[in-house]
């Protein structure tokens, strides 16, 4: 069994239409802690230690955030700078983080056509979130393929649901460790392919 | 009723008071040494321009005493006096019976008869709870202990007058008796030839009559008139209640002072209170300061210059043996040396009490006529000199032996100079200080209260001890070489002056100020105050987003919107600020600043207008690219 932290940041989950859905897909799940950043310190006055505390009690560490200006809401960065120490997190004494996993669940307005190196957006979210997966190389973590939900803008009711869906039985795989985790490196998303991720992984569709 | 003499009579006073006061408050003298001198200006030795009925006026002039001793009661509770208690029996009491004692005896070396001494003594044992209170209250001091315990002794001694009165036609002898018999004061009483256990009773039910109008008939009373609408009419009727009040105690022999003290008291819990207060203030104000300038008319001159040597002699026995009798109970219960001085200084003067008792004693043939107004002469300049003597003892005696302005410093320490200045250490200064200290900012403390002032300084805190206005004062704590002063007196007034002294000495320090309210705010930010804290505001604010929370809203949200409230709110504090004098355009600006303010509100709420945080924003995006836009 993972235990798994949800680190979720959305400064105006009042106007969100995706989010809201993901959020209520895992929030309540057994095993899962669902830590609501913008909610717990809506002045930006971070609790280190108990950030830290959380951290070292979980295996898996989910970012889940709306990715604004290819990168993560303000409270999630200023999350970064302040609990990933040095010497607590990296370091030649900082190995508190060393053998867990980290995975980021992003939803973007744009889709998927336009992060790629012919679209618009010119990059993949695999380069994009790079500065996220080397903080966590650095802490010695793992850094999994993003969950992506790519083109919230124009999508369905129907559409969020089943991502939620998704969302929540990924979560579910990976905290019962049924998930194949070698050989995903290549992949440009967790949710790819989920239904054959999740099939090896003893799910019944 | 009035002719040309009323308005011309109410010319002189008031051109007195006009004049005479700033003069004195500018010169640091306070507002009743200014009445005083005024009176004596227009007094018959001076200017002449009032004569003999100036002892009516004096007389009219007394009911401000009764209004001053009202609003004080308003604002102490019941439960305060009663906490009082032992000061005022035991302070008070072994005050008025000492003072009594000693200027007895010395009555007796000087060959007056035992009677005439023992009236003399228990006349001038008594203080002038007028110009002690008054002073007291414009100094500030008057919520220290020095001066709670002086207030204790005042209220003693104001008791007190009900006895002496009974006891000055006891001690005159028949034969002298100019009047026949009679035991009230001028007026006849209701409780006349009754004996002793029926005068208590009538006046027990006298004030049982008050407690219980007070508790059940004055609410329903007061909304009845406050329905009408009409705000003078409520005025009439607080004023109403004070001369009934008064003319009923005096009806039943109890001081008029001392019963509307009670009724105050009783009124003290009253939802009327404050609107009672604010009415009654200005009358209070005016009357009090009539009494004072009477007082300075009343001071015979002529008789004075007659008997210069006696006179000065006598006052200066006066003063000595009270001030003498003060100290040595300050010391017994144990008030610190600064408070004591206070106290004793404060305390060491006849009473107005001495006009009505000795014309009482005069007719009552206790006290020869030439001597009682030698003695009233005495007793009025003791009370004009109170106002000096206490700033005597403010710049010499206090500076001398007293908390020691700053503290003496070891001479191997290097002083280094704080870069922050703190004027009132209570509970905002006191906050600020922590802060600054606690991320390691040295801080200079200016507090005016000297048991907060030792305190601090056990602490470790630096710590001078005055008024935070004085340049002296400030130049000394550093104010050349700080870089900031926090402003965080209580006193409006106070923090005005302080204002006024740093804009004209020490233009470079950068001032932050705290403010009651909008009021407040408008005043420092006129008087070029950059920084203004209202006091109320954040916490008001913080209360705000709890509440939104508590109902369900994202605390982001919440935060933001009391931000941007805030944003707002000072923004309008000083645009209104700059056009409060124009009160139309006030009106005006300040309506179109609440709609302002709503539509902003309304905006977070239903998500349109510029006020919105757009960049969290998606519908324009939605709009533009549907499904195959951007991040």
């Amino acid at each position: 069994m993972n235990r798994i932290l949800v680190l979720f940041a959305h400064p105006a989950l009042e106007k969100s239409r995706v989010n809201r859905k993901l959020m209520a897909a895992v929030r309540d799940l057994p095993g899962v802690t669902f830590h609501d950043l913008y909610e717990a310190y809506p002045e930006f006055d971070i609790d280190v230690r108990r950030e830290q505390a959380l951290l070292v009690e979980h295996d898996l560490i989910v970012l889940q955030h709306p990715f604004f200006w290819y990168s993560t809401p303000a409270l999630l960065k200023e999350w970064q700078d302040l609990v990933l120490e040095h010497g607590w997190a990296y370091g030649s004494e900082g190995r508190m983080l060393e053998g867990k996993r980290a995975l980021s669940v992003v939803t973007t307005g744009g889709g998927e056509p336009a992060y790629e190196p012919a679209g618009h957006n010119r990059f993949t979210m695999r380069q994009f979130l790079t500065p996220i997966a080397q903080t966590f190389r650095l802490c010695g973590v793992e850094y999994l393929p993003p969950f992506v939900v790519h083109g919230t803008h124009g999508m369905t009711a129907e559409e969020v649901r089943s991502h939620a869906d998704d969302y929540r039985r990924l979560v579910e795989a990976l905290r019962e460790e049924r998930v194949k985790l070698d050989g995903l490196d290549d992949l440009p998303r967790i949710n790819w392919n989920l239904n054959q991720l999740l099939r090896g992984a003893g799910e019944e569709i | 009723m009035y002719g040309e003499g009323f308005f011309l009579q109410a010319l002189i006073y008031l051109t007195a008071a006009v004049v005479s006061v700033p003069i004195a408050k500018r010169l640091g003298l306070g507002s009743v040494l200014g009445y005083l001198l005024a009176g004596v200006a227009i007094g018959p030795f001076v200017l002449g321009l009032v004569g003999e009925e100036g002892q009516d006026v004096l007389h009219f002039a007394e009911f401000g005493v009764v209004l001053m001793l009202f609003l004080i009661g308003l604002e102490l509770e019941p439960s305060r006096v009663w906490s009082l208690r032992a000061p005022i029996l035991g302070l008070g009491g072994s005050q008025v019976v000492l003072t009594a004692g000693v200027l007895t005896v010395i009555g007796l070396v000087f060959d007056l008869t035992w009677r005439e001494a023992l009236a003399i003594g228990v006349i001038l044992a008594l203080s002038s709870t007028a110009i002690v209170l008054q002073t007291l209250r414009e100094k500030g001091l008057l919520r220290t202990s020095g001066g709670q315990s002086a207030f204790s002794v005042l209220l003693f001694q104001d008791i007190a007058v009900i006895p002496i009165l009974a006891l000055l036609p006891l001690l005159a002898t028949s034969a002298a008796r100019t009047h026949g018999s009679g035991t009230g004061g001028h007026d006849t009483t209701w409780v006349e030839g009754l004996p002793g256990w029926a005068e208590t009773l009538v006046v027990v039910a006298a004030v049982a009559s008050i407690i219980l109008l007070g508790r059940y008939l004055l609410q329903p009373f007061f909304r009845f008139i406050a329905r009408t609408g009409m705000r003078e009419l409520f005025t009439a009727a607080a004023l109403l209640l004070v001369i009934a009040t008064a003319m009923l105690m005096s009806k039943v022999g109890v001081s008029p002072a001392l019963g509307t003290f009670l009724a105050g008291v009783i009124l003290a819990r009253s939802e009327y209170r404050h609107e009672l207060e604010s009415d009654i203030e200005p009358f209070k104000g005016l009357l009090l300061g009539l009494f004072f300038i009477s007082v300075g008319a009343a001071i015979d001159f002529g008789l004075i210059s007659q008997r210069l040597g006696l006179v000065v002699s006598l006052m200066v026995v006066l003063i000595v043996v009270k001030l003498a009798i003060l100290l040595v109970l300050g010391r017994v219960f144990k008030m610190s040396l600064d408070q004591n001085l206070v106290f004793s200084f404060s305390l060491a003067q006849g009473g107005e009490f001495a006009f009505v008792l000795f014309s009482f004693a005069v007719r009552e043939g206790v006290v020869e006529t030439s001597l009682a107004s030698t003695l009233m002469a005495v007793a009025a300049l003791t009370m004009a000199v109170t106002p000096i003597l206490m700033l005597l003892n403010e710049k010499i005696v206090l500076p001398r032996f007293g908390t020691r302005e700053r503290e003496d410093r070891e001479a191997d320490v290097i002083d280094e100079e704080n870069p922050v200045i703190i004027a009132g250490f209570g509970s905002f200064g006191s906050i600020v200080g922590r802060l600054l200290r606690a991320n390691g900012v040295g801080t200079t403390v200016l507090e005016y209260d000297s048991d907060r002032v030792d305190l601090l300084r056990k602490l470790g805190l630096k710590v001078f001890y005055g008024d935070a206005s004085r340049f002296d004062l400030l130049k000394a704590a550093g104010a050349d070489q700080a870089k900031l002063l926090v402003l965080a007196l209580d006193s409006h007034d106070k923090r005005m002056e302080l204002v006024e002294t740093v804009r004209k000495h020490f233009p470079h320090l950068v001032l932050l100020a705290r403010a009651g309210g909008r009021r407040e705010a408008y005043d420092l930010l006129e008087a070029g105050v950059d920084h203004v804290y209202r006091e109320k505001l954040d916490s008001g604010l913080r209360t705000g987003v709890d509440a939104l929370r508590l109902l369900g809203r994202r605390a982001y949200q919440a935060f933001r919107a009391a931000q941007k409230f805030r944003l707002h709110d000072e923004a309008a504090v000083r645009e209104l600020a700059e056009m409060r004098h124009d009160r139309k355009l006030y009106i005006h600006t300040a309506r179109q600043r609440i709609g302002g303010l709503e539509t902003l509100l309304l905006g977070d709420l239903e998500d349109s207008g510029d006020t919105r945080d757009k960049g969290w924003d998606t519908e324009s995006l939605r709009e533009e690219y549907g499904g195959r836009g951007s991040g």
